[in-house]
């Protein structure tokens, strides 16, 4: 107690007081910086520098000896290919997400209406689709779509419909790839609207019903107002997230057949790594940044007015 | 009069009973639909291990494919005996841990920084953490390869083919998005703890070791499994990066090693995907309710 007094009493006059507390801020920001150096190390050197370098790349040629501009680029363009991987990636990411939401939501009502203390159950079983490693998961779907033992063709003979060429036909294998795709998503969306659910107050379906509100007018005026931001901010996770997927396409149908399912990810896997051609490679992905970017925008907007909501 | 009362009485009964009935056939119609959804869902992993449990012989056979007539452990066995499989499984145990470690080192600390110390710049680097989350890996794949190369003629440091290498790249994964939520966590601590713990004279070490972390558990344990999770299912790092059977990890060293042409073993494959996707599940099975938290944290907190 006397310690404390006596101490002050010392740090009492004004100029010194006030170097000891720069000196102290000057402390903890150091600390802070150090603490966060490994991060902002890891981002710059592994995340940063690859991303403005593979714009630099892109403006190689195939040996990586000569500065060709925008030369990649206007190859790409006149490609047929390129055009096609363009339409199925937006095909592909659309279609997914929107199927995604619309069965998530669905079955998250279904959970959110059954007795609680079942709810745990129902939910732990939905959500195994997203803990099984794509790839593993992608497995089971090719062996289920396989040309001659296809466990649904099985199915689909007894009930005398033809066999499905799964992966084989062009429209069939990006119908397989969006089924896939929904099949690994939906239960995350799942998860994201039961949450949403769960946080809408009972309080206003019980003004509503009062009011005399339907079902109808009870999801459009109060469940759907409340849910809107999570679902749209799920929507556009899940479309950077499908956008950019590689392990579906590579595993189910590596981009056939004769590359009508190629996806940015994949085709650029197919070019860069597997064809050796790195600058082109380059150049076909860098052709997600802008879509890419236009989700992180309206992402960041969104958390930046919950930020600013809160305080 | 008699009558009358009777259906004055009888109305509002009949009434209360037709909507337990809507209840009851909503309810009935919901388990109709889960049941439905949920069959979608597990299909795929119930067929995986239905095909784990046949024989070469059963599969290629045109009996049902939905059933097992003679059940066998042959591949497990045969699998779980193959030393190939077990250096998969061990590369991709190893580097899932160190993934893990390497992402709790850096993202904890940082997000205590990020949350608690204002400092020059931390609501901008908070910021730019999250949207390193949102860059995908098959943005960088290609630039990182080439620059790996490069590392190699200037260095003579061999890094491609390297199973360690994934030891690099794992953590652009895990780290932004575990930083995030832990900063989350962490901001949603009440100042007066760290306050009280600052009284008591506790440095910035031991309000971070004694104070965050037991507090942030739950958050720190969802990022753990978060981290985990990602590195166990990362497939294109590995196939991208590394090509000797001795160095691959498992969700490539399946798809590469199993498939021989144009054979395709499935009973192996499956077992093979069946036991890979093994870990996740099970600490998904005990972890549920963590790893929940931790999925809607990502979007949810903020």
């Amino acid at each position: 107690m006397v310690d404390a007094t006596l101490e002050a009493l010392a740090i009492a006059g004004g100029s010194r007081r006030r170097s000891a507390l720069r000196k102290a801020m000057q402390r903890k920001s150091t600390i802070a910086f150090l603490m966060t150096l490994p991060l902002i190390l890891l981002v710059v050197l592994l995340v940063l520098y690859p991303a403005f370098y593979s714009i630099h790349l892109a403006t190689l040629n195939k040996s990586m000896e000569r500065f060709v501009g925008v030369g990649n680029f206007l190859f790409l363009f006149k490609r047929e290919t390129f055009w096609m991987v363009v339409q199925q990636s937006c095909i592909f990411a659309i279609t997914a997400v929107i199927f995604k939401a619309l069965f998530g939501f669905i079955v998250a009502h279904f959970v959110h209406n059954i007795p609680s203390r079942g709810q745990r159950k129902w939910r732990g079983m939905l959500l195994v689709p997203w803990v099984i490693p794509p790839a593993m998961s992608c497995l089971a779907w090719l062996w289920l779509f396989d040309p001659s033992y296809s466990a649904f063709n099985w199915v689909l003979d007894k009930i005398s419909i033809g066999p499905v060429a799964w992966t084989g036909d062009a429209y069939w294998a990006r119908f397989s790839v969006i089924l896939v795709n929904v099949w690994i998503g939906a239960p995350f969306f799942m998860i994201m609207y039961l949450a949403a659910l769960k946080s809408v107050p009972e309080q206003l379906y019980e003004a509503a019903a009062i009011d005399g509100a339907n079902w109808w007018q009870r999801m459009w005026y109060v469940t759907l107002p409340m849910m809107r931001n999570i679902m749209a901010i799920t929507a556009l996770f899940s479309l950077i997230v499908t956008f950019a997927n590689f392990d579906i396409v590579r595993i189910l149908t590596a981009g056939g057949p004769i590359d009508r399912t190629h996806v940015f990810a994949t085709w650029a896997f197919w070019i860069g790594i597997q064809g050796n051609d790195i600058p082109l490679g380059a150049s076909v992905s860098l052709f997600m940044v802008p879509i890419l970017t236009v989700a992180a925008v309206f992402i960041l907007r969104d958390i930046h007015r919950r930020a600013s909501e809160m305080s | 009069m008699t009558a009358a009362a009777i259906t004055t009485q009888a109305r509002p009964r009949r009434r209360y009973g037709s909507m337990s009935r809507d209840r009851r056939w909503a309810l009935r119609w919901s388990y109709f639909f889960l049941t439905v959804f949920a069959i979608f869902f597990l299909m795929p992993p119930v067929y995986m291990l239905i095909t784990s449990l046949k024989t070469s012989a059963e599969i290629s056979s045109a009996t049902n494919p939905w059933w097992v007539y003679h059940p066998t452990l042959g591949n497990y066995i045969e699998l779980l005996s193959s030393s190939q499989y077990l250096t998969f499984f061990r590369n991709s145990a190893l580097v899932s841990v160190i993934v893990v470690t390497i992402t709790m080192l850096i993202s904890v600390p940082a997000a205590f920084a990020l949350a608690r110390m204002r400092f020059w710049g931390s609501t901008a680097l908070a910021t730019g953490v999250f949207l390193t989350y949102l860059i995908p890996e098959t943005l960088l794949f290609i630039p990182l390869f080439k620059m790996f190369a490069l590392v190699n003629e200037y260095t003579g440091i061999e890094l491609i083919n390297r199973w360690w290498v994934l030891l690099l790249l794992y953590p652009t994964l895990t780290v932004p998005f575990c930083t995030w939520i832990m900063i989350g966590y962490f901001a949603s601590i009440p100042k007066e703890l760290d306050e009280a713990a600052l009284m008591d004279g506790a440095n910035y070490r031991q309000i971070l070791t004694r104070v965050f972390i037991p507090v942030a558990l739950p958050g720190l344990i969802a990022a753990t499994i978060f981290a985990f999770t990602v590195s166990w299912a990362q497939f294109l790092y590995p196939l991208a990066f590394t090509t000797s059977a001795d160095q691959l990890v498992l969700p490539v060293g399946i798809v590469t090693s199993l498939i021989k042409g144009d054979v395709f073993n499935w009973g192996q494959i499956m077992t093979g995907a069946l036991l890979g996707a093994a870990p996740p599940l099970i600490i998904y099975a005990f972890l549920m309710d963590y790893y929940i938290a931790g999925l809607t944290a990502g979007a949810t907190k903020g």
